[in-house]
């Protein structure tokens, strides 16, 4: 299955990223218009210290302590993919407590959020990938 | 100081309705010239530090930014100029010679520019090359002068060692110092695939390049940076560098400050110290001497390769070119006064030495002249800018072409030529750890081979044209150039007609 990986090696910590994110998650087809004076809450997170950076994303573990965790039945793992049902989900955390990787998050409505490899929204190729610039966050097959 | 003498020459200009301020400008501005006032939520640029490298416009997601030519003024002079009148003010506070990278910007002529290429129309016929074949492999180095037979009348290899190309274009020498680790490997990666070479420059090559030497070339410059037998016998041609289109006279100086545990080991100097390549090599003072050279490194490498002698194009370059041609060398390398550079006196980048399309066709009919063409194989330098300019500068009379402004762009320069301040914020120029991994060789070698595969098109195609089904029958073919704009010394020189002729 394609995952989203992560070099840091090349990661710049640009933080396009977490902007591309964002405007994935939104309708407007415009970033500017999208994203003119909020507060974004991206799925990706940079990390960084001491000059080294990279993102974070949700690794869609092939045994995830999320969904096994969740109380509701919201979370579950599709052909590999691990979304969330926002209508299912009551805002417990124990998602966000059991994730080890910090992946998953509070949304702005009180149910989670996490990265569903932009399936919902964008389609194909997830926005952090294509809007990296150096190629730092890539979208592959890498066998099991 | 509280007298500013010069203003800005750019302006950041934000468009604050489409700034979302994600800080990217910010964070990828090694010149630092954008703020973000947290107080105000609101990004902010101070112009007097911008370069014009176009890292913020590039990056930035929504198109926020641009950059413009500060329309502040002097009175109109068209004796003193804002430039002429800013360099004094610079050199009045500082007291140094004014410093630049990159090409001779100033208004000279560009000779390409005034030369049209030949088609075919009726009476012979073109070529589409996308049905026909159509030949772009030169070899360089020595041909023979005869066919010789032993005494049973069987042919005798007489052939020198050669280069093989798959097109006549070779990435110039750039050394480690002045270019990154990540350039060096794009440049490295893509020869390779592509089937030319690139070239070291004058500051040796790091232990993890050896294994794309079938593709290098590996320079052996004044300062002798990083010479010694490995260096010389993992190469595939050995240029010893006499002089840089950009600088010709004088010598190159990599500062300390970039000097590095790596580049120190690669050079073979103590971290920290200045690395300066003498203006003169200290023993050669004629071609005799260069003659020496030219052997000693054939003898350490058996005889194996050839060894190519780059000179800077200056007044007498065809009568250097014709010492060269008899000094044993396999390849002279020209390069003219547009040529490239990481740092250079300004006084002395744009107003030293000739436009290299004059010193190529005056060494050719030279060397033709004097019947020795043969002995050595041509490769010119200093602003190849497309395949048009790789098409003319074969046809008036060169084997290949150097290019090396033309790949840097490619891997993302926006010509700034900042070089010298030891910023490139696109990863190039720059030794610092956190810009060079802004250039991701896996990409950048990329678009050298897309840049080099679409010349070799445009070059086929322009080739068709003109009914040359190889780049053989092209070279020095000056029929199939005509002159424009030019007078009759002009023409002479280029040796071709004027358009209409």
């Amino acid at each position: 299955m394609k995952r989203v990986y992560v070099n840091e090696k090349w990661c710049l910590g640009c933080h396009l990223c977490e902007y591309y994110c964002a405007f994935a998650s939104t309708n407007e087809k415009d970033m500017a218009r999208a994203l003119k004076d909020i507060r974004i809450h991206p799925r990706i997170r940079i990390e960084e210290k001491d000059g080294i950076s990279f993102a974070v994303s949700c690794r869609h573990c092939d045994e995830p302590l999320c969904v096994k965790g969740c109380i509701t039945g919201a979370l579950t793992r599709k052909d590999g993919i691990i979304t969330i049902d926002r209508n299912r989900c009551i805002g417990c955390y124990t998602c966000i407590l059991s994730c080890p990787f910090g992946a998953v998050s509070p949304s702005e409505d009180g149910a989670i959020q996490k990265c569903e490899l932009c399936i919902k929204t964008a389609g194909g190729t997830p926005k952090c990938v294509e809007g990296c610039p150096n190629g730092a966050i890539v979208f592959e097959e890498r066998g099991e | 100081m509280a007298v500013e003498y010069i203003y800005p020459d750019y302006e950041i200009v934000r468009d604050y309705d489409r700034c979302i301020v994600c800080r990217v400008c910010e964070r990828q501005c090694a010149n630092e010239a954008h703020e973000y006032l947290s107080d105000k939520n609101k990004m902010v640029a101070d112009n007097a530090k911008c370069v014009n490298c176009h890292r913020c416009v590039s990056l930035c997601p929504t198109r926020a930014l641009k950059i413009v030519k500060s329309d502040h003024t002097f009175k109109e002079n068209a004796n003193w100029t804002g430039k002429s009148i800013k360099e004094i003010y610079k050199q009045a506070g500082s007291g140094g010679v004014l410093l630049s990278s990159m090409g001779n910007p100033e208004n000279y002529p560009v000779y390409f520019d005034k030369i049209l290429l030949n088609a075919s129309q009726v009476t012979n016929p073109s070529i589409d090359p996308l049905r026909e074949p159509m030949e772009t492999r030169v070899y360089l180095g020595a041909k023979p002068e005869r066919i010789e037979r032993d005494e049973k009348g069987r042919l005798i290899n007489n052939l020198k060692p050669q280069l093989k190309l798959s097109m006549p274009v070779m990435f110039s020498a750039m050394s480690y110092g002045s270019i990154s680790y990540n350039a060096h490997e794009s440049l490295a990666r893509a020869a390779t695939e592509l089937g030319i070479l690139y070239n070291t420059g004058e500051g040796g090559l790091h232990e993890d390049f050896y294994k794309y030497g079938k593709n290098t070339i590996v320079q052996v410059a004044s300062g002798r940076f990083g010479v010694h037998k490995k260096y010389l016998e993992s190469s595939a041609a050995i240029e010893i560098k006499m002089g840089q289109g950009a600088k010709p006279g004088i010598g190159g100086h990599l500062p300390g400050t970039k000097v590095g545990e790596d580049i120190s080991k690669t050079r073979m100097i103590p971290v920290g110290t200045d690395a300066i390549s003498p203006a003169p090599h200290h023993d050669i003072y004629s071609i005799e001497d260069l003659r020496q050279l030219v052997y000693s490194l054939k003898e350490a490498t058996g005889y194996t390769k050839p060894v190519i002698v780059k000179i800077a194009a200056v007044h007498n370059v065809a009568l250097i070119a014709s010492g060269i041609a008899r000094s044993g060398a396999d390849i002279i390398a020209i390069d003219g006064f547009r040529g490239g550079t990481g740092a250079a006196p300004t006084r002395i980048r744009d107003h030293v030495g000739i436009p290299i399309e004059l010193a190529l066709a005056s060494v050719d009919q030279r060397l033709r002249d004097e019947g020795i063409r043969n002995n050595v194989s041509i490769v010119v330098a200093g602003s190849i800018r497309s395949s048009a300019d790789v098409v003319k500068a074969v046809a008036l009379g060169a084997d290949a072409v150097y290019i090396g402004t033309a790949a840097l762009i490619a891997l993302g320069c926006h010509l700034c030529r900042s070089c010298h301040t030891g910023k490139c914020n696109w990863g190039i120029a720059t030794q610092r750890e956190d810009l060079v991994k802004r250039l991701n060789p896996n990409l950048g070698y990329k678009r050298l081979v897309n840049l080099m595969n679409a010349w070799k098109h445009e070059i086929k195609e322009m080739m068709g044209g003109m009914g040359i089904n190889s780049i053989e029958s092209l070279k020095g073919n000056r029929l199939m150039l005509r002159g424009v704009g030019l007078n009759e010394k002009e023409l002479q020189i280029l040796g071709i007609k004027h358009a209409g002729e």
